[in-house]
């Protein structure tokens, strides 16, 4: 199978590690993958911080880089710019009276995909192959868990690592605080979240938290660096990629 | 006033249709699949006793009309009711004897039925799913506060009035022009900490008695 | 910092209400749960629910119209209200007709809205609010902070403490069951005492003009049932068009919001009936921005609302920041997106911010009021109709120019590099960065920008 990978401005730019992780699975799995080097953003940030106009503009660009039928599906190490592809183009249309936005969008949507879902329900795999000795809690992200709904699609995967030893994450399915440019604006409510997530992580006592998010990823990892925990974070694609 | 009032009515009128502009409904939908397909319930007794024991009520099941008098005089024994405020056609084989009924006949002042120890009556429905009685002013059940004012309120069921689910219920009330109280266990809070507190205001104990023949 | 932001600072610093709030969100969230799990088909009702209430607001104009001419043919009497100022007056005028300088209510979403209590207070006329958390309120003079339980966010301690300070009592504890009792014991008198009650409405009928009041202490149905006059004051939105709407929305709103089957006392009645309860009955129909809201064809779905507060039990911004940050009478998510829709954005301009967007409430919503997107258009609206700071506008707009060319992109991830280069140390950024990026980095670390893009490893292959 031929998959185009869109790998997300913030994992291109602050984690990369991700985005290769995710090439070297899908070729170790016998696919092959394409790079549309045109590609810089979704437009989710300023879908979700209120700038529709720009967001609109981005979609546009978006769509048209990723219309080109010469891949089979597309994949994402991101499953909240997955959500804005599939989801959030179509309303971007529809209040943009934007006929030929709405058209595109809905030819895509079909063929975006999330990494656990092109494993799991594209390529009807859930071992892939991969060992890591290490003890992981799973961070199941909002935008995957109930946007996407990606079920326990994830956690199949990592259940089939070798060696790998799975313990639950204690209040898994709530938020980590990071919501984008919320961050920002509501610091310390972020904080106070992000406060919760990392002791829940720590009482795990696990040495990797991985979740499939790489922004989310960004925001866990940077409390856990900043209280010197020990823990390390590494995205789903990371520990699937681990051989 | 009373112009303020049409002026008031008049634009808030204006206003929902000037909101609305052409996408007003056509026409109120048909029934919701998901309310009116209710699941039945194999044996409404059953659940119905189970879900208001639930409730921290007390249930009481009997055979048949005639063991009813006998199964409220057991529960305003167990909470030391010594009289009790009844609707003036409540059934003559329901009241115990041994107890001192009051019939609400000419209606009693507040005051007095707040000083009742207990209140026994029929219902007009029971709900299985939800353990919920309802009272609709009918027969045996008298205006509302006779049931709201007493401590304990005694409530006798027929087996052929509890129905399954609560879109049942609702369908078999509608028409009806009295008040209606829905009553799902005896009173309760969880405003402090949502800690379930069973009787604050209203009949602190609630006791059913379920015939399952009339 | 200014809006929520700032506000929340309060609820963050304290960590008995942070306790008190996650204990109580965290016990309703599983009784919730189970109510809801026995329900066969709850995704079907939630549908049905959403669409009962669309069905209402779509047509609001005739089901309101109907609803007022059951309610007058059942003997009541009806009043609109364009406005808060307008519904306490109105209501004002109606106790004092009846002589009474004393009203009795029920926990009232609408009458804490208009500021009644107040109101009435300035008329000569005392309001006593019998629910429990209500009274807790009332008597600390405090403000609510959750829809439902307007005192989570006082302690046992707290309550017992209150009691003991403003009811005269000794030697209290701080089982809630003794402290209810309490409850029962000073509002008894005034319930057979006072002859005009005031009540909210968690539904009205228009087919039949029947009202409903759903609650569990029994306070409602005295309020509702014992006074001479009963005066009704109802959010226009609350209208169901037909009697067996009730049947779906008496499974959505006691499972989703108290986690109960049903509710200990759900009241009924149309009008007066002669010879049982109040002989003097009063409607009266609140706009106060309802309308306004209703003209916004994403944010109506708002209306919707039928103030179960199960959005505020699982949302981890409320649970942290308390109900008092959001300044509104309505908190949580569904305040953060009916309040500046009903009540302006002028005064609630940060609350569509205050929320990460993690979708916890949408999924509990019994009417599939879907708050993220409505969030997401309200924070549009604030965005270009009320003013985005000029720094966000500006940031957002060279955003948008970078990430739509690939060679801006390319530049800027160098520029990136170059820049963050001789502030990393061990592949993280310095803390506490200055300008925009000083938030997060007070709290957290930033990865400093790799070596190498995704892109270029690509391009390196």
């Amino acid at each position: 199978m031929r998959v185009a990978l869109f790998v997300t401005c913030l994992a291109d730019t602050l984690s990369p590690a991700v985005g290769r992780a995710t090439v070297e699975l899908l070729e170790r799995l016998g696919h092959e993958v394409v790079f549309p080097e045109e590609q810089t953003c979704c437009g989710q940030m300023h879908a979700n911080t209120g700038y529709p106009a720009e967001a609109t503009a981005l979609a546009r660009r978006f769509v048209r880089v990723f219309g080109a039928d010469d891949h089979d599906a597309i994949v994402s190490p991101s499953p909240s710019c997955v959500g804005m592809v599939r989801e959030q183009f179509a309303a971007l249309a529809r209040a943009a009276e934007d006929e030929q936005l709405a058209a595109d969008a809905a030819a895509l949507a079909p063929r975006v995909h999330d990494l656990s879902e092109l494993l799991v329900d594209v390529l009807g795999l859930e071992d892939v192959g991969a060992v890591f000795p290490h003890r992981v809690t799973y961070h199941p992200t909002c935008h995957g868990l109930r946007g996407l709904g990606l079920g326990d699609r994830p956690l199949r995967l990592l259940r089939a690592v070798r060696e790998l030893e799975l313990v639950e994450l204690p209040d898994a399915t709530t938020c980590c605080g990071f919501g984008g440019t919320f961050s920002i604006k509501n610091a310390d409510t972020s904080a106070a979240m992000l406060t919760d997530k990392v002791a829940g992580i720590l009482r795990t006592g696990a040495d990797v938290c991985c979740a499939g998010d790489a922004s989310c990823l960004l925001h866990i990892d940077g409390g856990l660096r900043r209280g010197r925990a020990g823990v390390r974070t590494l995205h789903l694609a990371e520990i699937l990629g681990a051989t | 006033m009373a112009f303020a009032m049409s002026a008031a009515r008049a634009e808030v009128l204006r206003r929902i249709r000037d909101a609305l502009g052409d996408e007003r409904a056509p026409a109120p939908p048909p029934a919701p699949a998901a309310a009116a397909a209710a699941p039945r319930v194999a044996d409404p007794v059953a659940r119905f006793t189970q879900r208001v024991g639930d409730y921290r009520a007390g249930v009481t099941v009997v055979e048949d009309a005639s063991e009813v008098g006998a199964a409220v005089a057991a529960a305003l024994t167990r909470h030391a009711a010594a009289d009790a405020v009844v609707p003036a056609d409540l059934p003559a084989g329901w009241v115990p004897t041994g107890i001192a009924a009051l019939a609400d006949d000419p209606p009693l002042p507040h005051a007095r039925l707040a000083q009742v120890g207990a209140v026994v009556t029929a219902c007009a429905l029971a709900i299985a799913e939800t353990g919920t009685l309802i009272l609709d002013g009918g027969v045996g059940q008298g205006r509302r506060a006779i049931t709201l004012l007493p401590d304990v309120h005694v409530c006798v069921v027929g087996a052929d009035q509890i129905v399954g689910t609560v879109p049942e219920a609702i369908a078999r009330l509608a028409g009806t022009p009295r008040p209606l109280t829905l009553v799902s266990g005896p009173s309760a809070t969880s405003d402090i900490g949502f800690v379930r507190v069973e009787g604050v205001h209203g009949p602190r104990r609630l006791e059913v008695v379920v015939s399952r023949r009339a | 910092m200014s809006g929520f932001a700032s506000a929340a600072r309060a609820g963050l610093d304290d960590p008995q209400l942070r306790r008190n709030l996650r204990q109580a969100t965290t016990t309703i969230r599983a009784k919730r749960d189970a109510a809801v799990a026995e329900v066969d088909d709850w995704e079907g009702l939630r549908t049905a629910g959403a669409a009962i209430k669309d069905a209402a607001l779509l047509a609001l104009d005739a089901h309101l119209e109907r609803l007022e001419a059951n309610v007058v043919a059942a003997g009541g009497q009806v009043h609109w209200a364009r406005d808060a100022g307008e519904a306490n007056a109105i209501v004002t005028a109606l106790v004092r007709a009846t002589g009474a300088d004393e009203v009795v209510k029920v926990k009232s979403m609408a009458t804490e809205e208009i500021g009644l209590n107040a109101a009435l207070a300035a008329a000569g006329i005392a309001a006593y609010e019998t629910d429990l958390a209500e009274l807790i309120v009332q008597l600390g003079d405090d403000r609510p902070s959750h829809i439902l339980v307007p005192a989570i966010h006082r302690s046992r301690e707290d309550i017992r403490a209150l009691f003991e300070r403003e009811l005269g009592e000794t030697g209290l504890s701080t089982d809630p069951a003794e402290l209810a009792g309490v409850a029962r014991r000073h509002l008894r008198e005034r319930f057979l005492r006072v002859r005009v009650g005031v009540s909210g409405a968690n539904f009205a009928v228009a087919e039949t003009g029947a009202i409903c009041v759903v609650e569990s202490e029994g306070n409602g149905r005295m309020c509702t049932t014992l006074p001479d006059t009963l005066i009704t004051v109802m959010g226009i939105e609350k209208v169901v068009p037909r009697w067996e709407d009730l049947g779906a929305m008496l499974q959505l709103l006691p499972r989703s919001s108290t986690g109960e089957r049903m509710n200990p006392y759900t009241s009924l009645w149309t009008g007066v009936t002669p010879g049982d309860g109040p002989q003097a009955f009063h409607l009266v129909l609140l706009d106060n921005g309802r309308t306004t809201a209703l003209a916004d064809a994403i944010g109506r779905q708002a209306l919707r609302c039928i103030r179960c507060s199960a959005c505020l039990n699982v949302c981890p911004v409320y649970e942290r920041a308390g109900g008092h940050a959001y300044d509104a009478t309505y908190a949580g998510p569904i305040g953060a997106i009916l309040s500046p829709l009903i009540d302006g954005f002028e005064r609630h301009a940060t609350l569509p911010s205050a929320s990460t967007l993690c979708g916890a409430c949408y999924e509990v919503c019994p009417v599939k009021i879907d708050i993220p997107s409505v969030l997401i258009h309200l924070r549009g609206r604030v965005a270009r109709e009320h003013g985005a700071p000029p720094s966000e506008r500006a940031a957002m707009r060279a955003m948008a120019r970078v990430l739509g060319t690939r060679r801006k992109y390319e530049l800027a991830q160098r520029a990136l590099r170059t820049a963050g280069r001789p502030l990393s140390r061990d592949g993280r950024l310095e803390r506490r960065l200055p300008g925009p990026l000083k938030p997060w980095t007070t709290f957290r670390d930033l990865p400093a920008p790799p070596e190498q893009t995704f892109r270029e490893w690509w391009r390196s292959r």
